[in-house]
């Protein structure tokens, strides 16, 4: 397996989303290693949209890899402020840069409860040394 | 207890993702990912450790009709070294297993799927205690690499101590590696051409990077179970397990074709007789489904709202560019052209039945 970047200053969650905290607007993406774990997407589908309401833990997004899919479900409750509408059509950038152009989505989040299910980056490395081979 | 084939540490090394498959740890995938593995077998060659495979060794004065007792296809007119695909096939009809047969100079070699290899051998050995043969389970001892893509042969070449120019399609030879005894055949499961090799896993040791080295300069890749079983359905040949099981038969699995109704009597030819007069109620069709949603094994087959079979293996085809896959439907449904839904996470998706294979450029013989 190639080296894993998790970038310091994002937060995380256990099932390998990253969390981009700015006030009460979020941006989330899959890891590096949950993008390599899938490895080869080819397909991405929301489920929601811009203004669309979510809970914490509904999902908001399907990822089609080659292997398998895997959805994509909300930290925090809140409201879609805008998905990444360029991942339809080169749904590879999620493999290719998963902490940039390939962010999946923003929310508004109602308060900020939900940080703590977050877990640091040093805290999410145990985590992938764990789960890989 | 999970086994390790002779290749395991050269997996590794590449950067491979270790799965759990047929008892085995094997490679799924090394780190360029499924979808250049697969690309590349098709354009160049790629290298395969098939040694989950089981190997089933039949001897003595009836291993001729012992084996041809065994399996649907027939037999009797292999010539030396050629190979034959078949199944074999319960009384009532079901499939237990597709396999190639070798004719080897003294009786035949049975390869077998791996996830089936422990099965297969309590039934040959169960079979064949009313016979005049000797069987032999070479399973455990026995290595298998496939190097499949349209340069295989040319590095194939570079690696056997004596060129082997004339070996066709669906034969086999014996040769040398190294000096050490190998057997190779040129077939495979990829629609392209190839060879299989086996040897014993007392010999396996440097194969892979020697073969990797000799396909360097056109691009050779390692490649995983997640390359093999996309190429094979891509030429929508049946995975066991999925496309065929023992509550399948090879009629319905579209493989009348390896059934030989006018040979002696075989093992399951009543009742497929019978299914061939009554007609079969399900068969196995080749789907295009319209989008990018993967249909996946368990999927349901929708028609007017009707549920009329379901997705047995389904993945994304690199080489299309499409969605596809394979699955039984009610007969009635079969015909190619028929246009079906396919149910993906509670939504459902176009798709219709085509004539297979999907992709038709393969490069074998």
């Amino acid at each position: 397996m190639a080296e894993v970047n998790i970038p310091e200053d994002l937060k995380y969650t256990k099932s390998h989303e990253w969390i981009k905290i700015e006030g009460d607007i979020i941006t989330i993406g899959i890891t590096d290693f949950a993008q390599q774990e899938l490895s080869d997407i080819v397909y991405v589908e929301f489920q929601l949209d811009a203004d669309d309401e979510i809970s914490q833990g509904d999902p908001f997004c399907t990822i089609e890899a080659v292997k398998t899919a895997e959805d994509i479900n909300s930290p925090a409750d809140g409201k879609i402020v805008s998905v990444n509408s360029d991942l339809p059509d080169d749904p590879s950038v999620i493999n290719k840069d998963p902490y940039g152009k390939g962010w999946l989505a923003k929310i508004e989040v109602a308060d900020q409860s939900f940080q703590q299910n977050l877990i640091s980056a040093q805290e999410y490395l145990k985590i992938t040394e764990q789960s890989s081979h | 207890m999970l086994k390790r084939t002779a290749f395991y540490d050269d997996h590794l090394k590449h950067g491979a993702k270790i799965v759990e498959f047929a008892g085995y740890e094997l490679p799924i995938q090394y780190s360029q990912g499924i979808v250049t593995e697969t690309k590349t077998v098709r354009s160049s060659a790629g290298l395969f450790d098939v040694s989950h495979m089981g190997e089933i060794e039949i001897k003595g004065p009836q291993s001729l009709s012992f084996t041809n007792y065994l399996v649907t296809n027939n037999i009797e007119n292999l010539q030396e070294n050629q190979v034959l695909y078949t199944v074999m096939c319960l009384e009532q009809g079901g499939i237990i297993d597709d396999l190639l047969v070798y004719r080897r100079p003294q009786g035949y070699l049975l390869v077998v799927n791996g996830a089936n290899q422990d099965k297969d051998w309590h039934w040959v050995e169960q079979q064949s205690k009313k016979w005049d043969v000797q069987v032999t389970n070479l399973s455990d001892q026995t290595a298998q690499i496939a190097i499949q893509g349209p340069k295989s042969e040319k590095i194939l070449n570079k690696v056997v101590d004596q060129p082997l120019p004339d070996l066709n399609y669906y034969f086999s030879k014996d040769a040398t590696i190294n000096h050490q005894p190998v057997l190779i055949s040129r077939t495979g499961y990829t629609g392209e051409d190839g060879f299989e090799i086996y040897l014993d896993n007392r010999h396996a040791s440097g194969l892979w990077d020697q073969v990797l080295a000799a396909g360097e300069e056109f691009n050779i890749t390692p490649a995983g179970l997640g390359a093999r079983d996309i190429l094979r359905l891509e030429m929508g040949y049946c995975l066991y397990g999925n496309d065929i099981t023992e509550q399948t038969t090879p009629i319905e699995a579209g493989l009348k074709w390896v059934v030989k109704m006018k040979k002696d009597d075989f093992m399951g030819k009543e009742s497929l007789q019978q299914q061939i007069d009554e007609g079969v109620q399900k068969k196995l069709v080749s789907l295009v489904v319209s989008g990018k949603q993967i249909p996946r094994h368990g999927y349901s087959i929708i028609s007017d709202q009707q549920k009329i079979g379901e997705v047995t293996s389904g993945g994304w085809s690199p080489s299309l560019a499409k969605c596809i896959a394979l699955g039984y439907v009610k007969k009635g449904h079969h015909k190619s052209g028929t246009e079906v839904e396919i149910e993906v996470r509670n939504r459902t998706i176009p798709a219709q039945i085509v004539k297979g294979p999907f992709y038709k450029q393969g490069s074998h013989l």
